[in-house]
This record gives structure tokens, C-alpha cells and sequence, in this order.
């Protein structure tokens, strides 16, 4: 990983190489050693160029390598291994190198500017939405639904921001309370600015290998048990915002390939998507690692703390170690890596023995759900 | 491969140079529906589904948002690659080898008649620091590579006017080509100069349609009427820099060849593929690819459908009607063994080969 | 772990000429083809209605319109001319503009709800004529239409939705 910034010096290319040679070096290996290389990067509009897989394609090392970029919009950051596992588990590679990387501060005035052209080009986009909206309709409908309060809310960015004092690479993690959360600027109620991940620049990478060649490189490989990805439909405005269902979909994908019939019990820790405060509980009910509607109750219990039953984003996520897109979502690979393999530091959990965790990430029109269960060897 | 894999339909539009009367989204429907029909499977067989776009063709943002719906296939495994078609072939196929699919499909589209200024789009593709501030016109690269490869291979001028000449006359037998003519390599040599020595008749000229491709597993494709089996598959990165570049041949592709060949079994191409379909958004790249692929001997054999420049630059979809027109081949009898190729345009280095065959193993 | 690079800039250290840098203006132009769908919809827009599309099979209309049913995978069956009136699905008060340059009357942006089409089925659209506060999710809202000759075949047609009076 690099660290997380507003703006970073390096170009894309660069940020990108910087973790791929982060991954190999952690692996002992070279690029020799690679059989082939996959790219996580979303949307083009932040480096603004196109063909922007190809663009980053020397940065990750893949020059000579059969390379693909695949992308799920915010869910690419977990997809990428997924994409790097199907190459391994056909059995048409032995390693893959999966970069991810995403330089939001090149596209100005604002990266917001992105994301202005996600929405459908004829039916939407002349009234004018923004990325904001879409996350305050969804909080609002999530908070209806249940009669979730606000306040159960600021917690997780409470949590989150505090977890991410303990990360290197962390780019926004402070010491908060819920009414400092509460009393930050409201940019689209229910949405608070403390709420809100920050713009970020970085890249994170890892080494994938089968069995074979992972036992011959080290001794405590963290295993990939189970994947699942699924995309809902692009009608938004046609589906209930309160409940993620393909997360859901996409979570059961993943636990019945790692043999999990009961995830709340199974899973010992879990890095849900927390682009906003109010997704890492929407999405650890999609997970299934809480009752709908029973996350914000089991947060403020403790439940979702370092030290409490089934930690979440011991990392400090997206809301404190920042959010550059697809960079994020393998950071929560890399903390699953970290995690099971004991080498967390200050933010291990379980001490220093987990048996497994689930990684998710989410995106497009709220859409999408990625999921990968990493085990310990 | 370690297990084998079949399409076992296919559906694509008629290339168009426009298509008004439709969206994305309808295009894609009648691609799809074509394809499952062909296949004779509901939708709802389908676990899975493999999209080849760029947001910038797309003019949207994360265009993968709006894949699901026009191919039956929402709350199922969606993903884009930001590849040509044939990378998602690939992609597609590796799916299915994991054990975890039986059936998944894989589309591409091009709206290149909704793109208002395709070339800064492709400028957009140089690299920002130090290739666009010179402010030359993107397709200058197909230029630069034309004229080294021609002094490389001794190759002239008038047998790249001989390419266009040759794939416009073959469009005229293919119903669903854009760009049909009966024209010579006389012709052809009377088109003004654009990045000289290239000649404005040797670029594909740009067209919309849609391909949708279902895969099975054996097993699956054991029950379908007439699979056709992918042998192998490859793909490749050459130097991501202009500065970097070999020009006067095709890194890409070779390597991609190379991997294809070695899973399908194949040492010589000439003796053992019938039917070759490949990339010819420039004239010369016909040549070069051929080149690259070992082939020798093509007479006869190479995009008998009209090939780009006879059906039209469909964008990412340029590989996956590639595939499509050696599957009609395959299924007709006129070839027993069938090589797809694509390559993504300036700049660009990334190429794909599949191998199909009527047979396997 | 110890993260390296991703160095830190700041605004001034590109003000200064610390760091070089080039910038471009995006000229990316498109022209989208609507499809029957979006296009029967932007027509009725204009004349001042919404409509939706129902498919026999599944017994959902749905709006946006679309030429085929997603879920069943078939041509759609016929037209249907939706409510004026709908219910607040969910909605946002928001400040802020994109560039995060602060509004100076917040906008509402919602989901509505248009009576006439399946429960649930709604669309992305703006509240105004409200106390922003009065706002509830379940809130009954009626559409307000532009004048018909300053309509021209866009969502913007439809003005807003206000308080069902």
C-alpha cells in the first residue's frame, strides 16, 4: 500500500507501481514470478484518460503479461481479487499480481466531477444530481425503514476514524464523539461532512498464488475461501434502498464456497464498505452479520469494536484511512492479509488469531456487492 | 485447459453506421435475445455474465452500471473488463473452468454513432504528461507503426490497398456487414493520405451493433445442438509508453498467439487453422498481424466476412464479431479449426487470440 | 508495514511552480440515441404526462419506461398513463453543490413513488414549494409542469413535485 493522501506527487502509473512493488517484495518475489496481472480502477474520469487500463498497465507491472482491467465501479477494490482468483482457480495461472490504484485529485475542480455522469444520461442527469444525493436517499430510506436514529449513525465514523489512527497509511484518523459528528456541516441531510469519506489518491496491491506455489513462498498464507459478486439492476428508483440484497446475494455466494452456513458465528471479523458512516451498517446486514435493522443497536453495544465480538473495519475503512475507490477496497484485502497472519499491530484483533474474515465493497447506483472470505493457514 | 468450454450460442445485430432508432439498451436486447435463442436457454439459466466497455465510448461513468438489464441478468455474478470482447471471451471461459458457472455469457456493444468527437476521445488515450501536449492527432501512432512495419517487412503501400480492396469486396457476401463494396486496389489508391503513408480507405471506418456469446460448461454444452469449442485462449500487453515501442511489429499478439496456441496444440498455424478473422482497423494490420501470428500462406483464409474495414469498427465489439463469423464457419462446415483475433486501436498495445474448433481435446 | 510514497502535495506547492503541472478541458461530446422507451417518455414529457410500460407477465408497470421487461426478458406489452400524484419513497435536503460550493436555498433532491405504477416503482426527481423541514418520508406530493410551451421533451419538463393539496 502507499499512504492515502488528498494529493499525491506520484502519477497514476507510479502510485501503482509503488504498491505492486510493496505486493512483491512482501511475497520475496519478482515480476519473474508473475504469470499475470489485473488492474482495479473506476471510473476513467478521475485520471482522465481512456483506455486507462492500458494507461496503468506499466505502473503495475503487466508490460509483456497477458492484463486485464476489470472494474464493478466502488465494488472494484474486492472485485480485483476475485478477477485474479478465477485466473488462478481455472488453472491457467499459478500467480497473479492485482494492483489497484485510483488518482481522484487529478479531476478539478472537484473528483465529485466524476461522478456526475454516472447517472442515466437521458432521464437523470439534466436535474442535476450529485453523488451526495443518492447516498442521503438511500441513508434516509435505510433510517426510515427501522427508525434508525442519527446519532447510532455518527457512530461508525466515531469508530472508524478512531481504528484508523492505528494505520500507517491513513489519511483522515482522529480522536471524534458523536457530537462533534453531529455538529459537522450537514451536506445533504441526513449526510454530516464527518460522515463523508474523504477524496483520496493511493494504490494498494497484493500477490495471489495456488496452493502449491503460496506453501512454497511462506508459511502462513491467508487462504481465499470464498467469493461472490452480484449486480442488481440499474432502475434504482425501481428497488428499496433500505436493504442491500445483493450484497446479500453476493455474501452467500462467498460463505457457501467457504463452507459458512452461519456467518454471524462463523466470520470473526469483517471490513464491510464504509464509504459513508451509514454503509458499514447497511452493509454488515447485507452481510448478514446483523439482523436488518439491528446493526446501529449492536454498534453501540460494543459488538463492531476492536476488542468486541465480531470487530468491523479494524482498518479505519474508507472514513479513515481515506477513500481513493478501487485503492480502498483492496486495503480491506490487505487488512484481512494482515489480520489472519497475526501482523495487525495496534489494530489486531482477536489476538492475533482470527480464523477467517469477510471483505466487502459496493457500488455503481448502489448496485453491487462484492465479498471475499480470507481464512487463516 | 483444464476443462473445456464451449459457445453455445450467438447473437449479434447487423453493424450499422448508424442506429437511431434504438438505444444501448435495445441494441443489446435483440444481441442477447438472438444469442439465448440460439442457444435455446432461458435467461435464467444464465449465472453469469462478462461485459467489455470503456466509460469514455459509453459516455457514462462507471458504465457498468447499465449491463445488467438488457441481458436478462439482474441480482446475478455481472462484471466489466475494460477489454475488446474477445479479453472477455477469455475472461468468460476462465469462469467457468473455476467450476463455479455453467453457463455465462458475454456481450459487447458499440454506440460509436452517439460519440460526437471520437478523436479526443482517443487523444484522451496518450499519455497526459508527455504525448497529448505535442497536440498531434492521435492516429498518428497507426502512422508511425505503418511505416516501420512496411520497411521492416518489405511490405508496399498498394498491398495494404490490396487488404482494403479484398475485405470491402468480402463484406459484399456478409448481410450483416456495414460497409460492403465492390471496389479494386486501384481504387483504393486514389484515397487522399491521412497519416501517410496511410491512406483514408485503409482506416475501419466506425459503426454501432452488439454481441452477445454463451458459454457452457461440457457438461452443459453436451445438451445444446451445436457447441462450438474454445481450444484456447490469449492475451497480452506490449509497452504501455509510445517511447518504448518496437513499431515495426506486434509484441501483443505474439505473445497472446503464443499462449492460445500452446493450450489449442497448435505448432503451425498455417496447417492447422482453416479460417483466420482478425483485426484490421488499419489496413496493415492485417499484414502485421498475420506476421505476428506465423502465418504464411493466408489466401483465401483471412476475414472472409469483410473483416473491420468491411463491416465496420464496432469499438470493443470488433473481437466478438470476430468470433461470431468463424462460429457461422465452423457450423457451415467451411472450417474445422478457427482463429479470432482482436487488437483495441491507438494507442493501444493489447491484443487477443481464441482458437475454436468444432472438436476438442 | 511500512507505506511508502504517495507524497503529500499541497495547493500552494502547485500555486508556487514547486510542481509542474498540465491540466485539460474534457471534450467529450455525445449524442444519445434514446431507444422507443426514452423516447415515447421525453414525448409525453412534453405533453405533460408520465407514462409507464407494463409487461403481462410479470404484472409490474414500471417507470422509467422501458422497451422490454428485465426481469422476464420479453418485449413489454403496452403503454400506461401514470398519476400525477406520487408518495416520497425517501428524500435529501442537500446544501451543497458538487464542487462542495454552498447553496444558497438547499435542494430536495427524492425519490417519488408515481401513483399508476407497481408499489415501489418510482423516479429520481426535485420537492420544492415546501418548508424543507415539512419533508416526510410516505409524504402524498403532486407533480408541477412546466408551461406547455417551455416544455421541450426533457425530465426538466416536470418542474418539481410539490405537497399533495
Amino acid at each position: 500500500m502507499t499512504k492515502f493522501v488528498r494529493r499525491a506527487q506520484e502519477t497514476p502509473p507510479e502510485l501503482s507501481w509503488a504498491a505492486a512493488k510493496a505486493a512483491l517484495d512482501s511475497a520475496g518475489m519478482t515480476l519473474d514470478d508473475i504469470d499475470c496481472v489485473i488492474h482495479g480502477t473506476a471510473p476513467d474520469a478521475f485520471d482522465g484518460v481512456h483506455y486507462n487500463g492500458e494507461y496503468l498497465a506499466g505502473g503495475s507491472g503487466a508490460w509483456g503479461k497477458p492484463y486485464t482491467r476489470c472494474y464493478v465501479g466502488g465494488g472494484t477494490g474486492v472485485f480485483a481479487p476475485i478477477h485474479a482468483w478465477m485466473h488462478l482457480a481455472s488453472g491457467k495461472f499459478k500467480t497473479a499480481l492485482v494492483v489497484c490504484e485510483e488518482k481522484m485529485s487529478s479531476c478539478q475542480p472537484h473528483p465529485q466531477g466524476a461522478f456526475l455522469t454516472i447517472f442515466d444520461h437521458t432521464t437523470e442527469r439534466a436535474l442535476g444530481p450529485n453523488l451526495l444525493w443518492i447516498f442521503a436517499l438511500e441513508q434516509q430510506r435505510y433510517m426510515a425503514k427501522h427508525g434508525i436514529k442519527n446519532e447510532e449513525i455518527a457512530l461508525a465514523s466515531v469508530k472508524n476514524k478512531r481504528n484508523a489512527l492505528d494505520h500507517p497509511s491513513a489519511q483522515l484518523g482522529a480522536e471524534l464523539t458523536v457530537e462533534e459528528v453531529l455538529a459537522s456541516e450537514v451536506m445533504a441531510h441526513p449526510v454530516h461532512r464527518l460522515m463523508v469519506s474523504p477524496t483520496s489518491d493511493g494504490a494498494a496491491a497484493c500477490v495471489m498464488a495456488v496452493e502449491d506455489v503460496a506453501k512454497a513462498v511462506t508459511d502462513k498464507p491467508a487462504w481465499i475461501e470464498g467469493v461472490g459478486w452480484a449486480l442488481d439492476t440499474a432502475f434504482w428508483t425501481n428497488r428499496d434502498l433500505y436493504y442491500p440484497r445483493y450484497v446479500e446475494k453476493a455474501a452467500w455466494m462467498a460463505y457457501k464456497m467457504a463452507g459458512i452456513e452461519k456467518p454471524a458465528e462463523e466470520i470473526d471479523f469483517a471490513e464491510p464498505y464504509d464509504p459513508f458512516a451509514y454503509k458499514e451498517l447497511h452493509h454488515l446486514e447485507g452481510l448478514q452479520l446483523a439482523p436488518k435493522g439491528q446493526a446501529p443497536k449492536l454498534l453501540a453495544e460494543g459488538h463492531f469494536n476492536r476488542d468486541g465480538k465480531l470487530p468491523s473495519v479494524p482498518s479505519g475503512g474508507l472514513l479513515g484511512v481515506g477513500n481513493p475507490i478501487a485503492a480502498a477496497g483492496m486495503m480491506k484485502i490487505c487488512e484481512l492479509f494482515w489480520q489472519v497472519r497475526g501482523e495487525a499491530g495496534k489494530r489486531q484483533v482477536k489476538g492475533g488469531n482470527p480464523r477467517r474474515g469477510v471483505a466487502q465493497a459496493w457500488g455503481d447506483l448502489m448496485q453491487v456487492g462484492t465479498v471475499i472470505v480470507v481464512g487463516a493457514s | 485447459m483444464s476443462e473445456n468450454v464451449a459457445i453455445i450460442g450467438v447473437g449479434s445485430t447487423a453493424v450499422r453506421a448508424v442506429t437511431p432508432e434504438v438505444s444501448y439498451r435495445e441494441l443489446t436486447f435483440e444481441a442477447a435475445q438472438r444469442a439465448y435463442a440460439d442457444a435455446d436457454i432461458s435467461h435464467t439459466e444464465i449465472q453469469s455474465a462478462v461485459c467489455c466497455e470503456e466509460d469514455f465510448f459509453e459516455g457514462i461513468s462507471i458504465a457498468d452500471e447499465y449491463t445488467p438489464d438488457q441481458l436478462g441478468v439482474v441480482l446475478r455474478s455481472v462484471e466489466t473488463v475494460t477489454g475488446d470482447g474477445l479479453h472477455g471471451l477469455a475472461v468468460a471461459a476462465m469462469q467457468i473452468q473455476t467450476g463455479i458457472f455453467d453457463v455465462v455469457v458475454v456481450e459487447a456493444h458499440s454506440k460509436a454513432s452517439n460519440i460526437l468527437n471520437f478523436d479526443h476521445v482517443i487523444e484522451y488515450a496518450l499519455d497526459p504528461i508527455w504525448n497529448r501536449p505535442l497536440g498531434f492527432h492521435p492516429e498518428f501512432v497507426a502512422g508511425l507503426e505503418m511505416n516501420r512495419f512496411l520497411k521492416e517487412s518489405g511490405a508496399s503501400v498498394e498491398d495494404c490497398d490490396r487488404v482494403v480492396a479484398k475485405n470491402r469486396t468480402n463484406a459484399l457476401a456478409n448481410p450483416i456487414a456495414a460497409y460492403p463494396a465492390r471496389i479494386t486496389a486501384e481504387d483504393v489508391a486514389q484515397s487522399p493520405d491521412t497519416f501517410s503513408p496511410m491512406r483514408k480507405m485503409h482506416q475501419a471506418r466506425r459503426a454501432d451493433g452488439a454481441v452477445v456469446l454463451v458459454l457452457a460448461s461440457e457438461e452443459r454444452a453436451r445438451k445444446a445442438s451445436r457447441p462450438i469449442w474454445i481450444t484456447g485462449t490469449g492475451w497480452a500487453n506490449d509497452t504501455p509508453t509510445l517511447e518504448s515501442r518496437p513499431w515495426g511489429s506486434d509484441a501483443a499478439t505474439r505473445a497472446a498467439a503464443k499462449m492460445a496456441f500452446g493450450e489449442a496444440g497448435i505448432s503451425d498455424p498455417d496447417k492447422e487453422i482453416d479460417f483466420f478473422e482478425v483485426d484490421d482497423l488499419y489496413a496493415y494490420r492485417e499484414l502485421l498481424t498475420l506476421a505476428s501470428l506465423g502465418v504464411k500462406d493466408g489466401a483465401g483464409k483471412i476475414n472472409t466476412s469483410g473483416g473491420s474495414i468491411g463491416m465496420g469498427h464496432t469499438l470493443d465489439t470488433i473481437g466478438l464479431y470476430r468470433v461470431a463469423m468463424c462460429v457461422e464457419a465452423l457450423r457451415n462446415g467451411s472450417a474445422g479449426t478457427a482463429l479470432a483475433h482482436a487488437w483495441r486501436g491507438v494507442p493501444t498495445t493489447s491484443a487477443a487470440v481464441a482458437i475454436l474448433s468444432n472438436n476438442h481435446g | 508495514m511500512k507505506p511508502n510514497f504517495g507524497t503529500p502535495l499541497s495547493s500552494a506547492d502547485i500555486e508556487s511552480g514547486k510542481v509542474f503541472s498540465v491540466s485539460y478541458e474534457p471534450r467529450l461530446e455525445y449524442a444519445w440515441d434514446t431507444g422507443p422507451a426514452i423516447g415515447r417518455y421525453l414525448q409525453e414529457l412534453k405533453n405533460g404526462r408520465l407514462v409507464g410500460r407494463k409487461c403481462h407477465k410479470c404484472d409490474r408497470t414500471f417507470i422509467p419506461p422501458r422497451h422490454f421487461c428485465e426481469l422476464c426478458f420479453r418485449p413489454a406489452d403496452e403503454w400506461v398513463v401514470l398519476e400525477n400524484t406520487g408518495t416520497v419513497n425517501t428524500f435529501s435536503i442537500c446544501y451543497v453543490t458538487w464542487d462542495m460550493k454552498k447553496l444558497t436555498y438547499p435542494q430536495i433532491p427524492a425519490v417519488i413513488e408515481v401513483d399508476g405504477a407497481s408499489e415501489g416503482y418510482g423516479i429520481l426527481h426535485l420537492i420544492a414549494d415546501v418548508d424543507p423541514n415539512e419533508v416526510k418520508v410516505g409524504m402524498k406530493v403532486q407533480a408541477v409542469w412546466k408551461p406547455a410551451e417551455e416544455r421541450e421533451g426533457s425530465i426538466t419538463d416536470l418542474k418539481h413535485w410539490s405537497p399533495l393539496k
